[in-house]
């Protein structure tokens, strides 16, 4: 196995999945511009993944595109965290995993911005302006929304507990991280965890939230070894026009 | 027809002073700063752009029009080349660009993350709609003296 390019489909794979699953706001998000923000962070993100599995495809060397690994791979060849998978379910949700998700990019994309390996530190500094700015947005929204009505409350809280074991896999430290460690290209992700958990522990603060009192975390989604049942209903509707109509171009 | 060699690289660049932004045509390309670098090798001009916004559906008309604004001058042996790194800032605005913004209505990027004023009434009770806009580059302001809404250019 190929580290670099496994570790490459997780960052991609983690872009293109959250970015697919905030897409589909696109029109019936509940104002106006909530809409056009959830548009835009989808972009920000689908964006990323260009660079990223375009990257993934290069060090691949068999002549696959970023669109392929995108539109052409299967529930199992996926590499993205499960958190990021799981449907969007209601407003709350979904600005509470992206929070959870942001908080870790933006130190994990500063770590990488000063990789050993030029591209990936290219692509993480582009990121990380972008995830800056989503960090922004959603640990506001979700301080407006714990600090708000009895229901808003309630909802994030729920949101929260929901969320919460997924959210470990973040951490990760298998033979992939390892070797990516050595070879200078990326910390072991479990090395976040403390940043991370300062941030969270401010945003749920100010946001009325308790941090659910659990350790158990969910996993298989960064490796491929067991995604939850919602990515294949994903990809079916992320990639129908390719698979109905091979080699369909735009 | 003129032949590339009789160009100079300062003419190319001012060839594209007059590319247009497709999102926001009164500032060039140029005045935008995502044009990096042009070379002249030979025959052929190879220019270099970098993205706004990862995800910026403009940099594919950005590079179309590069072309066909070259291909004017009847330069066609056209190379582009994206660049990533360095991300493209607000810094790289130019200030003919900028000051074309805000005739335009569009407050320009501060550091301090939000207009310095309103582009209609220069007053600066402003308030904030949405940290997103119509372009990725943008976000919604309003000023609560005129009430008019009006865009703000994200600085980044
Ligand atoms: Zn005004």
């Amino acid at each position: 196995m190929d580290h670099l390019f496994e570790f490459l489909l997780r960052q991609g794979d983690n872009a293109l999945v959250l970015g697919h699953r905030t897409s589909e706001w696109c029109g019936v998000a509940p104002a106006l511009e909530e809409d056009i923000a959830l548009a835009n962070t989808a972009l920000d993100l689908i964006g990323q993944t260009q660079l990223w599995l375009g990257y993934a495809a290069e060090v691949e060397g068999k002549g696959r595109s970023a669109n392929d690994l995108a539109y052409l791979r299967d529930v199992y060849d996926f590499r993205n965290a499960l958190m990021l998978e799981v449907p969007n379910n209601d407003f709350g949700r979904t600005l509470m995993r992206q929070f959870l998700f942001d908080a870790f990019q933006v130190p994990w994309l500063t770590a990488l911005s000063a990789s050993s390996d030029e591209r990936v530190a290219g692509i993480a500094a582009k990121s990380l302006k972008e995830a800056t700015y989503h960090l922004e947005r959603s640990s506001e929204t979700v301080i407006a929304l714990g600090d708000g009505t009895d229901e808003s409350n309630r909802r994030m809280q729920d949101a929260l507990d929901y969320l919460w074991p997924y959210a470990g896999e973040l951490f990760g430290q298998d033979a992939t991280d390892q070797a990516m460690q050595d070879a200078g290209v990326a910390p072991v992700p479990a090395s976040m965890r403390s940043v991370w958990d300062t941030q969270i522990e401010q945003t749920l603060s100010a946001a009325c939230l308790s941090r659910p009192d659990t350790s158990f975390a969910h996993s298989g989604g960064c490796n491929g070894s067991r995604h939850t049942e919602h990515l294949g209903h994903m990809l079916a509707v992320m990639q129908t026009l390719q698979r109905s109509y091979p080699g369909a171009v735009w | 027809m003129t032949a590339v060699s009789d160009i100079s690289e300062a003419q190319i660049w001012t060839y594209l002073e007059s590319v247009p932004d497709p999102e926001i045509p009164v500032i060039s390309i140029v005045d935008l700063g995502v044009v990096r670098s042009v070379e002249i090798t030979g025959k052929s001009v190879e220019v270099t752009i970098t993205p706004t916004y990862s995800g910026c559906p403009a940099m594919a008309v950005i590079a179309m029009d590069i072309e066909t604004g070259l291909a004017k001058h009847g330069i066609t042996d056209v190379h582009l080349k994206t660049q990533i790194a360095p991300p493209w800032t607000t810094d790289w605005l130019s200030e003919k660009g900028l000051a074309r913004l805000a005739d335009y209505g569009i407050a320009a990027p501060q550091k301090a993350g939000g207009p310095a004023c309103c582009p209609r009434c220069q007053s600066k009770a402003v308030e904030r709609v949405s940290q997103f806009g119509s372009t990725p580059c943008k976000a919604q302001w309003r000023c609560t003296d005129c009430l008019e809404p009006f865009d703000y250019f994200k600085c980044i």
